[in-house]
């Protein structure tokens, strides 16, 4: 699934200091690359996933995810930060943000991908190869290599 | 050892699929045989009913109703955030393998037989009380819509016929006799013909209230085969006057019912049409038949007997009628008892009762009123000043009735009164009753039978009156905050936080 992610979709140095910016930030990312028509709807979908439980989680990850009317395929946008910004972990800020976005209704065969994507996120090695990665390129590769729908 | 879990969260995009692979991958690394199901948005593919058969342990890492969750009837079950599955799944895999063994060291023979408790929530037992409590407040979220829009449609209903048609305006109920022909005459340019839409609409939603509290109390026991034998219960304790008490336990029973039929041993050609057609049809029979024959003849003889001996009190002493009516009209907000005491009020707020001022009947108005307004105004206080002592849905629906308190709106408080009878209806009937007793005591009288603020200016001495509406309330409330204080485990702390999360779970 080689556009789950692209280039233009990865920031590893991830300026935002909380999880709102942070997250619009990546969202501008999805949108200049017209994988997002409604920037506002979708970030209103995020904050209200976000609002019914924080998607933090221990390990320095945070997920802000939606499925919403203003997504067109199934996108995820990466950021790495080093200071880490705070998606309400026990256990601290998280340093790798993956925006998951998904489009609102039917057709449930394409959301697959994140399905896999989601499964590769509880590996330490997984994490562990994003943090060290050099560039987008090898974020994206990475993606591809690891990401595959069974 | 072979486990089985389901996975599920309420996006279903991401930590659904995150907390089965950290399961897959916890359990294998212990060395056990594990099975996941994600409930998510790619399309659940349900376990093989074979390797459930076999599972020694279920696990449910779900922030949302688990579908289809008898099928892991009589298995031990650990219940866990899906959120502390992903971050400890290596945990939840040796709460699985501890509840594992504590099913398999009780008797075995009986094993299959107390299969009447299959959800042990981290291998911890629920009390009784909290599990009733759990199915009640499962009902109630599901309430709480139709009170809040069809209490406010009718709350609006009055205000705008008052604004359209002045003190005669409590008079839009009677649209309510004909629809068709309001209908046909409804022009979009008349307020008041808006006012009786409304009305319309907000009665029909309260037409449901038994029936979607019964249904999913059901629901919450029996998982979707409760919610036939459930809906019917509501039905019936609708039509046979029984009110939300009545629904409340036709919907408990409704679902032990269903919950018992299915555990009825079939053969494997029948199974599958179990939980569709065989376990609703049978349950829905059994608890219709229930409730209309068992609850329908002692409630007639009630409404017989408490209407008598109203009657034969009016003699006596005033303050005493309306302290007692008081009591009735917050015991059970629609059902019989409260039903008695105001159609004992309308019957005698008569034209001649109104056109020669018969004082008493024209106060017998003013109290039940009066009383009746108290329970959604008290729970709405007190959900505004001690939040904490509520849940979520509470605090929601604590907004909605302050108007619908305001209106005359009993009905408001059942959320409150469902969700927490034994605290709850002692309160306000005792708020209740100080109100009704100070309106006969300040003399009031009410020449209308409903409309609440919006008709008081037909109220005889309207100051004195809000002062005893407003006695009430805060009596009512503080005692609901006195007794969820002073009785409140952990359990129940838990269950509401439970429930808060649950009630983001239709995304």
């Amino acid at each position: 699934m080689s556009d789950l992610i692209t280039v233009s979709l990865v920031d590893l140095d991830l300026a935002a200091q909380d999880k709102d910016a942070a997250t619009r930030r990546l969202a501008e990312l999805m949108s200049a690359e017209g994988r997002v028509t409604d920037l506002e709807t979708f970030l209103t979908d995020v904050r209200a996933r976000e609002a019914q439980m924080p998607t933090g989680l221990e390990g320095g990850i945070g997920i802000p995810h939606a499925r919403s009317t203003g997504v067109t395929q199934p996108t995820v946008a990466f950021g790495r930060s080093a200071t880490g910004v705070d998606y309400g972990a026990s256990d601290g800020p998280a340093h790798l943000v993956f925006l998951i976005a998904a489009p609102a209704g039917g057709g449930d065969e394409h959301l697959k991908v994140l399905a896999a994507l989601a499964r590769r996120l509880v590996h330490a090695s997984f994490k562990e190869a994003l943090l060290q990665a050099s560039d987008a390129e090898a974020v994206v590769d990475l993606f591809q290599r690891e990401v595959v729908v069974s | 050892m072979k486990i089985v879990a389901v996975t599920s969260c309420p996006t279903g995009i991401a930590h659904t699929y995150m907390a089965a692979e950290a399961l897959e991958g916890a359990g294998r690394g212990a060395g056990h045989e594990i099975s996941v199901e994600t409930q998510g948005s790619a399309g659940a593919t349900p376990l093989d009913p074979a390797v459930i058969a076999e599972a020694d342990v279920v696990i449910f890492a779900a922030d949302v109703e688990v579908r289809d969750r008898q099928r892991f009837a009589g298995k031990p079950v650990v219940a866990v955030s899906v959120k502390h599955a992903i971050n400890h799944a290596a945990e939840v895999i040796v709460d699985a393998e501890r509840a594992a063994e504590e099913a398999t060291s009780a008797d075995a023979p009986v094993a299959a037989a107390a299969s009447a408790a299959p959800v042990a929530v981290r291998s911890a037992e629920l009390g009784t009380g909290t599990k009733v409590r759990g199915w009640l407040m499962t009902g109630v979220s599901y309430l709480i819509p139709f009170v809040a829009a069809g209490g406010i449609l009718i709350a609006l209903s009055f205000m705008l016929a008052r604004i359209a048609e002045g003190d005669s305006g409590y008079q839009i109920v009677e649209v309510n006799a004909d629809v068709p022909a309001f209908i046909d005459q409804f022009s979009a340019l008349s307020l008041y013909d808006w006012a009786g839409l409304m009305f319309i609409i907000g009665a029909g939603m309260f037409g449901f209230l038994n029936a979607i509290l019964a249904g999913y109390i059901a629901y919450a026991i029996a998982d979707r085969p409760g919610l036939a034998p459930g809906f019917i219960a509501g039905w019936a304790a609708g039509i046979m006057g029984a009110g939300f008490l009545g629904a409340l336990i036709g919907g408990i029973t409704g679902g032990l019912i269903a919950l018992g039929v299915s555990r009825i041993q079939v053969p494997s050609a029948v199974k599958g049409v179990m939980p569709v057609v065989v376990i609703p049809l049978v349950a829905t029979l059994i608890n219709g038949a229930l409730m209309l024959v068992v609850i329908g003849r002692p409630l007639a003889w009630v409404f017989t007997e408490l209407t008598d001996w109203l009657n034969s009190l009016s003699g006596s002493s005033i303050v005493l009628l309306g302290v007692i009516l008081g009591l009735m009209m917050a015991f059970d907000m629609g059902g019989p008892v409260n039903k008695v005491a105001y159609t004992f009020a309308v019957t005698g707020l008569t034209a001649e009762a109104i056109a020669s001022d018969d004082a008493t009947a024209l106060q017998v108005m003013a109290t039940v009123m009066a009383a009746g307004m108290v329970p959604p105004l008290a729970l709405a206080l007190a959900s505004t000043v001690r939040p904490k002592l509520f849940s979520h849905a509470e605090r929601e629906s604590g907004k909605a009735a302050w108007v619908l308190g305001a209106s005359f709106i009993t009905e408001g408080a059942i959320p409150f009164a469902a969700g927490d009878p034994f605290r709850v209806i002692p309160s306000i009937m005792a708020g209740s009753a100080l109100t009704g007793g100070l309106v006969m005591l300040f003399g009031n009288e009410l020449r209308a039978p409903h409309g609440g603020i919006w008709v008081f200016g037909l109220v005889e001495g309207w100051p004195s009156y809000i002062l005893a509406v407003a006695a009430g309330t805060v009596l009512a409330a503080a005692l609901v905050v006195l007794l969820k204080t002073r009785f409140r485990s952990a359990d129940e702390a838990a269950l509401e936080a439970q429930e808060d999360a649950g009630l983001f779970a239709t995304a």
